[in-house]
């Protein structure tokens, strides 16, 4: 009776955080929205209908009085707004991916380490981990590049060690408490090696509130660079940038041209919204996983 | 007149109208205690609630009446539910340490109940209650004691606070949610003593709500059985017990361990059908060798089979013959070498002693059982053995082997050949690996090739009362004796020559715990295995063990064959633990 009630049901993996997560409306309004602005900013340069420092006009002026035609008029050196939107958008989510990609690598594994490990190095890790975190995350962006020039190099390694301690912290939590269950004391029992139980045993459990917290660090990332960018720090001075052309054109904003500061400003305001719904998807569906999964 | 009166009651999935309990007929008269009884998932708490005029969220009371006095529960509203919860009728939780706000005194907390329902009139009367009612439940009522906060209370204390909270303002019903489970056996005949005293003397009706069929044999009058949300049988309590007559009650009592019957538990396979997918017919005739077409067909109506016993089945009275008792034979405890020997062990927790010089062997082919309450070492003794506690000093000598203190620093050969299975199978199984991944690990680590070592698991899976169609197959899709299985399959797919049990039937029903027991005694006759039972539940001792080693404060005070030492016991500490553990066969001979 066991057996045969068990071979009917169809074997299946607990369903993951995503799947759960997708089911909501948030999450789908959300993806849709992040989908929608990645595609612009990783493909609109190739249906610009401008070079990205091709002037076409007079600074400042709304498409009307534009000889050439123009969707939303020029910015601050005659350049067409439009053309510089579609080209501002990759530099910020390329180096806003890679910064919490290196934080998430490197905060995971710390954190792992920490939980793993209760005692001394425990203490010293987190202890590291609470300096950098004294720190406020845009000031010392802002201190180690004008130190040493804008780079994009830089601006990842900035932005993403200052975002490890974040990712360890809450790793670290989620990790103490699968580090008592006894299927990790199993492994320890059978001589798995440490490393073996971080990567196989603690890692998966985490996972949830992980990618909970990756999404939330994606969302600030955007915003530390953008920030950064718009204070005027960026590798590149002439490339278009989000961030840059909301100060670049922000004298047009009380006059006849706004549109060279609002449209970015809307699409890093969608962007944040768009991965912030994702993450509150993610983290409901994380709540609602680890309640179905019985911690008994 | 009745103090409780339940007819026909009906609690719906709220949602999909899916029947949890239905038909439910109950009625308790003042001074009585009536056992309800049924595995986890039966219903039981759900109906116990209900008298409170209470369903869980996603849950509804869809049909029937509950009747206290005048007070007809299920009509009342908001407002004079909470005003007859704790003054007409009142509860006592499974857990006091969660039941009780770990921020207020224990004084206070007395005092706001009674504040609450305007009972006493004045303080100064409720203030005498208060001290009143702590002696009815046996603490003292002093102001010193009355300003302790509920972390200062040891467990059985603060399930006393639960029950004078529970009584302070004289209910005439209360409802008793498996108040003793997580107590010690002494804690548990106490709290016991004291509902009997206090439902008898003050004439209140309660019902009592738990899976451990010893402990209502011992304190109720009636018992009424449930399974998949109807009750199958009912009546009083010796009537009961000697002559049950539907067929899982009569698994259910061949499947408690009890410590004076000389007999092997009997376990049942299966699990009950969850609501929404329960049969037309009798929702037992699945698990039932007894079961004929009619039983699939109609769900039987209430037969009387004696004055006041109720059942409801098709063949009242018959006996399955799976639950005809064998007279337990006791292998002769093996007198070979030593599997396993401890000399002089001494293990701290934290830098606290908490295991005392222990010596003891385990032979080859013998089952050793270690017994002992919570907070005695047990856990911590057997932890060391396996490597997964380091601080532990003297000397554990495996096979002629002195074993290193971590399993970290032991070969490969030494940890592969001395098992561990858990206690908590929901904890002890990786809940994203597949059962054929988690039994298959310890042959990789032996360095078996994939594919010997997945015929081996599949072979260990049938081994173990599953089928190899189990592999492919993850944790939370398992019931908690299933889990069991995978977990002693894992435990024994490397084939240890000593292999540890901590506590591993606790989170158990006592059908699944009879059947998992049944499969350890099977594997160590065929395997010829070496075993550590650790237990604080002395009467499974009896169905598997050859010897016994009894743990107090961190020393073994007794140690001996089973029989010796069940019957006859040296130590005044055996002793005691023996009188305080509820009996089925002493309380229906005695009473």
């Amino acid at each position: 009776m066991t057996a045969a009630a068990a071979v009917e049901a169809e074997p299946r993996r607990p369903d993951g955080v995503v799947r759960v997560a997708m089911r909501m409306w948030r999450t789908r309004v959300g993806a849709i929205i992040t989908v929608a602005l990645m595609l612009v900013a990783f493909f609109g340069r190739y249906v610009a209908p401008y070079g990205e420092n091709e002037g076409i006009g007079v600074a400042m002026k709304p498409a009307s009085e534009l000889k050439q035609p123009s969707l939303f008029g020029t910015g601050e050196l005659g350049r067409d707004i439009w053309t510089r939107f579609l080209y501002g958008g990759r530099p910020i989510l390329v180096t806003a991916f890679l910064a919490t990609a290196f934080a998430l690598v490197f905060g995971t594994l710390i954190g792992l380490v920490a939980a793993y490990n209760r005692g001394k190095l425990d203490d010293l890790l987190m202890r590291a981990m609470d300096v950098i975190l004294a720190f406020p995350q845009i000031i010392l962006a802002l201190l180690v590049i004008s130190m040493f020039g804008a780079t994009n190099t830089l601006i990842i390694l900035t932005v993403g060690v200052s975002t490890v301690p974040r990712i360890a912290r809450v790793v670290r939590g989620s990790a103490v408490s699968v580090v008592e269950r006894d299927f990790v004391s199993a492994a320890e029992a059978l001589g798995e090696s440490r490393w073996r139980i971080i990567r196989s045993e603690l890692l998966p459990n985490v996972s949830a509130p992980l990618l909970v917290e990756a999404n939330l660090r994606l969302t600030f990332s955007i915003g530390v660079i953008a920030g950064i960018a718009f204070l005027g720090f960026t590798a590149d001075p002439v490339a278009a940038n989000w961030g840059l052309m909301i100060n670049e054109n922000r004298g047009g904003l009380l006059g006849k041209q706004p549109w060279g500061t609002t449209l970015p400003t809307i699409a890093i305001a969608l962007l944040t919204i768009g991965t912030g719904l994702i993450g509150d998807g993610l983290s409901r569906a994380a709540a609602g996983v680890d309640r179905a999964r019985g911690d008994a | 007149m009745s103090a409780l009166v339940i007819r026909n009651l009906r609690i719906e999935v709220a949602d999909s109208g899916d029947d949890i309990v239905d038909e439910v007929d109950l009625v308790i008269a003042p001074g009585e205690v009536l056992g309800l009884v049924g595995e986890s998932g039966s219903g039981k708490t759900t109906v116990g609630l209900s008298v409170l005029g209470h369903a869980r969220r996603g849950v509804r009371l869809a049909g029937g009446s509950v009747e206290i006095g005048e007070s007809a529960m299920m009509e009342l509203d908001e407002r004079s539910l909470r005003a007859a919860r704790g003054r007409l009728v009142s509860y006592v939780p499974q857990d006091p340490s969660t039941a009780l706000n770990p921020a207020l005194r224990i004084g206070t907390q007395l005092m706001e109940v009674m504040e609450f329902h305007g009972f006493g009139g004045t303080r100064e009367s409720r203030r005498a209650r208060a001290a009143e009612v702590m002696g009815e439940v046996l603490l003292p009522g002093t102001p010193e004691f009355l300003r302790r906060y509920p972390h200062q209370l040891s467990g059985g204390q603060q399930q006393r606070v639960g029950l004078a909270m529970a009584f302070a303002c004289r209910p005439s019903v209360i409802v008793l949610d498996e108040p003793t489970t997580g107590l010690d056996v002494s804690t548990q005949a106490h709290v016991l003593a004291t509902v009997r005293e206090l439902t008898r003397q003050h004439g209140v009706a309660a019902l009592y709500v738990t899976h451990d069929l010893a402990v209502v044999a011992n304190l109720a009058d009636r018992v009424a059985v449930m399974y998949a949300g109807r009750i199958v049988e009912q009546g009083p309590t010796r009537s009961i017990f000697e002559a049950p007559s539907h067929p899982y009650t009569r698994y259910l009592t061949a499947a408690a361990p009890d410590i004076s019957g000389g007999r092997a538990i009997v376990g049942l396979s299966g699990r009950a059908p969850s609501p929404g997918k329960r049969p037309v017919g009798c929702a037992f005739a699945l698990r039932c060798e007894l079961a004929t077409e009619a039983c699939h067909t109609s769900f039987p109506a209430i037969t009387e089979v004696a004055v006041g016993h109720t059942v409801r089945c098709l063949r009242p009275g018959e006996v399955p013959e799976r639950t005809r008792s064998q007279g337990i034979v006791f292998a002769g405890a093996a007198a070979g070498e030593a599997a396993l020997s401890l000399r002089s062990v001494h293990a701290a927790y934290t830098r606290h002693a908490v295991v005392h010089d222990v010596s003891f062997d385990v032979r080859r082919g013998e089952c050793l059982a270690l017994v002992g309450e919570s907070g005695s070492g047990k856990s911590t003794l057997s932890r060391s053995i396996g490597g997964l506690h380091r601080e532990w000093t003297g000397e554990i000598v495996l096979n002629g082997e002195v074993l290193r203190r971590s399993s970290r620093d032991r070969p490969t050969s030494q940890r592969l050949s001395i098992q561990y299975v858990f206690q908590n199978p929901y904890s002890s199984l990786h809940p994203r690996r597949s059962v054929g991944e988690s039994v298959e690990r310890p042959l990789r680590i032996a360095g078996i090739g994939r594919d010997v070592a997945r015929r081996t698991v599949y072979e260990m899976l049938e081994r173990v009362s599953l089928t190899a169609a189990f592999a492919s197959r993850y944790p939370d899709q398992l019931s908690g004796g299933e889990r069991q299985r995978v977990a002693i399959a894992r435990a024994l797919v490397s084939k240890p020559s000593v292999l540890i049990c901590d506590e591993v039937t606790s989170a158990l029903d006592v059908l699944v715990q009879a059947a998992v027991v049944e499969l350890l005694v099977e594997l160590q006759h065929e395997l010829g295995l070496s075993m550590l039972f650790v237990t604080h539940n002395l009467p499974l001792v009896r169905s598997l063990a050859q010897r016994v080693a009894v743990m107090a404060d961190g020393k073994i005070v007794e140690l001996g064959p089973t029989e010796q030492v069940l019957a006859s016991p040296e130590q005044e500490y055996t002793r005691r633990l023996l009188a305080d553990t509820p009996s089925i066969s002493t309380a229906i001979g005695a009473s």
